[in-house]
């Protein structure tokens, strides 16, 4: 058994020794415990959490998000909780359902058996305990793991969706939900791992979603590691849409390889923190990346997205279109870079963030850096941070249309550019009416 | 219809209006010509209700209410219509949703019922055609990549589908082609009627050629300085406003 190391004093704070202690207890049970590369690995992320603690805004990635909130909250194992059903009506759309409640995969409300071959969805736990080779090889592949957050969902991983398409299948689409529990005065953590493979020329649309109980004082730390294999395509839509007293974090890693597409929006309108991180690899030639999405932040919420793109490879396209609307006392973070590689001439890269400020209390700090080390580049970005235009405002007005439906108007035209680039259009309505609800929540200060 | 007693205004702390009297009955067309910077657009604005426009002293009527103590939807729900100068551009704002939500907001405050999409298209597309403009414009972004005409043509088909009782159409004839003119100009008299009013500012005799206005008034330094019937727009042509400056 691989012996996982007592936190140092620089890294220590209750909650960190708190959540080593509880690795260590799990480490017999976790899936995969006796396979010993899975535990080598699990000790390698503890070993990692317990040398560094949770980040503070003395590093640089993490200068304006503040962690206090995990540092003085002590999280416990969620409950079995087998009668646990969400209240959503799971059965309204067609096509494959995972659905994980506080991070465990729950086969009885998935719907994952009448598969397409060549399509698989699984339980990560399920497979680690039937020592799938192919899936203990995956783990950690991608995912930053020397960072914190990453290393200890590592340490804590227990399940997680493992969805597989095999070469030049057409997967349809799948979904994931995950679901948060209410545990009155309990906050509970799970760190969820996600591997999701594309096979050369295969495709997949991917609706990941993630809500709550009301009252679910729950923190997510999910990683996700995205594989897309030469020519493959996938679009992920996710909608983070967890309840007020919830943390997300969510570290997602993704390889584009030759010829790939990865097309995301990620729309955050819930929790209390989130911190939204991508590490994007472009790694064979013309490879395509659209990293996309909106933060809608309201009351003292807090928001954070935070990119990190590398350019290994010739001829690749990058696009990111990030839009923040902050309302009440939010704080809103975006901070994105793209690192040029010198390998990776030709490079076309754009990134736009936009925020739109509806209150003189809320702020945004963001941060686009560019590094180029090629010199056969074009790279372009542009940041704006603005207010509710009252020109508009009184135009719109002016017509009849009363004040709130006019702000409504004008905040949807702000975030048109962004959900417009969302090419299907059932996804694009649904992401908009999500905006729409959020809208409605800010003004009727619910 | 609308009754203006004694209006006072200030912009920035700068009185730009100062004292103006003006009574437009239903079924009337009157205009208001002056020189650049006397307050024309000024009390557009202050009659559609724009923030920033600071009334000091003053009242007006509007079908028998204080308008000045009404928001800018609901002075547009009890009717008041102003065409703007410089229409303004709503990028990511489509125009037929716009145009849709409008005309359902003032229906709602009418009491009347909201129209479907389908009602609402029939509706705007026999408006677009008899305005000459193409159905292409609806799909696009309010006002945004419009030629200055066309800017001006979507502010009357705005009119068109909102119906107001009582209509302020600045400058809407600056940038209009001769035939545009004559389009838009058939499509404001097609408004006109013994239950509606207008107030048609122009710096031209040309649009008041189409629209032949009851009556004329001169605005120059916040003050209607002369007043008269529609052969005073042709006097003034000729003349200019020198006389009439100096005297204000
Ligand atoms: N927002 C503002 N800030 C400062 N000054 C203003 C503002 N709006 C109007 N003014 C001033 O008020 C005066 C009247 O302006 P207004 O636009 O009403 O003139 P106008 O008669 O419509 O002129 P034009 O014929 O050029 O359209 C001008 O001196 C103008 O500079
Ligand atoms: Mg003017």
């Amino acid at each position: 058994m691989v012996e996982v190391l007592d936190a140092p004093a620089a890294a220590g704070s209750d909650a960190v020794a708190h959540l080593l202690d509880r690795a260590r207890g799990l480490a017999e049970r976790l899936p995969g415990a006796r396979h010993p590369v899975v535990a080598a690995w699990r000790a390698r992320g503890a070993e990692t959490f317990a040398s560094q603690g949770f980040p503070t805004r003395r590093v640089e990635a993490w200068k304006y998000t503040d962690l206090a909130l995990l540092r003085e909250t002590r999280f416990e194992e969620p409950i079995l909780a087998a009668d646990i059903r969400p209240p959503l009506d799971l059965e309204e759309e067609e096509g494959p359902l995972l659905v994980l409640i506080d991070g465990r995969v729950r086969r009885d409300l998935s719907a994952v058996s009448h598969l397409a071959p060549g399509v698989a969805i699984a339980s990560l736990a399920d497979l680690l305990r039937a020592r799938d080779e192919e899936t203990v090889a995956g783990l950690g592949g991608l995912a930053p793991e020397t960072l914190p957050l990453p290393a200890l969902n590592a340490a804590l991983a227990e399940d997680g969706a493992v969805v597989r398409i095999a070469d030049g299948v057409d997967g349809g689409t799948i979904r994931i939900l995950s679901y948060a529990t209410a545990r009155a005065g309990h906050p509970v953590a799970f760190h969820p791992r996600h591997l999701i493979r594309l096979g050369r020329g295969a495709r997949l649309v991917l609706v990941e979603e993630a809500r709550g109980e009301p009252e679910a004082f729950a923190w997510q730390n999910v990683v996700s590691e995205i594989q897309l294999g030469p020519g493959a395509r996938l679009i992920h839509i996710r909608l983070q849409d967890e309840p007020l007293s919830a943390v997300h974090t969510a570290t997602l890693a993704v390889r584009v390889e030759q010829g790939a597409e990865y097309d995301s929006f990620t729309l955050i309108k819930g929790a209390r923190l989130t911190r939204n991180e991508v590490h994007a690899v472009l790694a064979g030639p013309h490879a395509a990346l659209h990293l996309n999405g909106a933060q809608l932040v309201d009351g003292v919420r807090h928001a954070d997205t935070t990119t990190v793109i590398e350019h290994a490879a010739p001829d690749c396209a990058s696009r990111q279109t990030v839009k923040t609307v902050l309302a009440g006392r939010a704080r809103g973070v975006f901070q994105g870079k793209i690192h040029v590689h010198r390998a990776a001439q030709k490079t076309d890269g754009y990134q736009m963030n936009q925020a739109l400020l509806l209150s003189p209390e809320a702020e945004i700090d963001a941060k686009p850096q560019l590094e180029i080390y090629a010199d056969d580049v074009k790279c372009s970005h542009g940041a704006t941070v603005g207010e509710l235009d009252l020109e508009a405002l009184f135009y719109l007005r002016s017509r009849g249309i009363p004040e709130a439906e006019a702000k409504s108007i004008l905040v949807q035209a702000f975030l048109d550019d962004a959900v417009s680039l969302v090419a299907d259009e059932g996804l694009r309505e649904r992401l908009h009416a999500e905006t729409l609800a959020w809208w409605q929540r800010v003004e009727h200060g619910g | 219809m609308l009754k203006i007693e004694g209006l006072k205004a200030s912009v920035e702390g700068k009185e730009v209006l100062r004292g103006i009297d003006l009574e437009v009955p239903a079924g009337e067309v009157h205009a208001i010509m002056g020189p650049n910077g006397s307050g024309k657009s000024t009390l557009g604005y202050v009659l559609a209700g724009r923030e920033g426009y600071e009334v000091t002293a003053g009242s007006v009527t509007f079908r028998g209410q204080d308008l000045l103590a009404m928001e800018p939807e609901e002075r547009a729900a009890a009717g008041l219509f102003l065409a703007f100068q410089y229409p303004v551009e709503l990028p990511g704002v489509g125009n037929a949703n716009f145009l849709r939500q409008a005309l359902n907001a003032v229906r709602r405050a009418r009491g009347e019922p909201e129209l479907d999409a389908m009602q609402f298209l029939k509706l705007v597309r026999g408006k677009v055609k008899a305005l000459g403009m193409t159905e292409e414009m609806l799909k696009r972004a309010v006002n945004v990549g419009f030629s200055g005409g066309e800017k001006k043509r979507n502010e009357i088909l705005q009119m068109a589908i909102l119906e107001p009782a009582f209509c302020i159409l600045d400058e809407t004839d600056s940038g209009l082609d001769i035939d545009a003119l004559k389009i838009v100009a058939e499509g404001v008299n097609a408004l006109r009627s013994p239950e509606r009013g207008m107030l048609v500012i122009t710096h031209y005799q040309r649009l008041l050629d189409h629209i032949v206005p009851d009556r004329v008034h001169v605005l120059v330094g916040g003050r209607i300085v002369q007043s008269g019937g529609p052969e005073l727009a042709r006097e003034l042509e000729a003349k200019g406003y020198g006389e009439l400056q100096a005297a204000a």
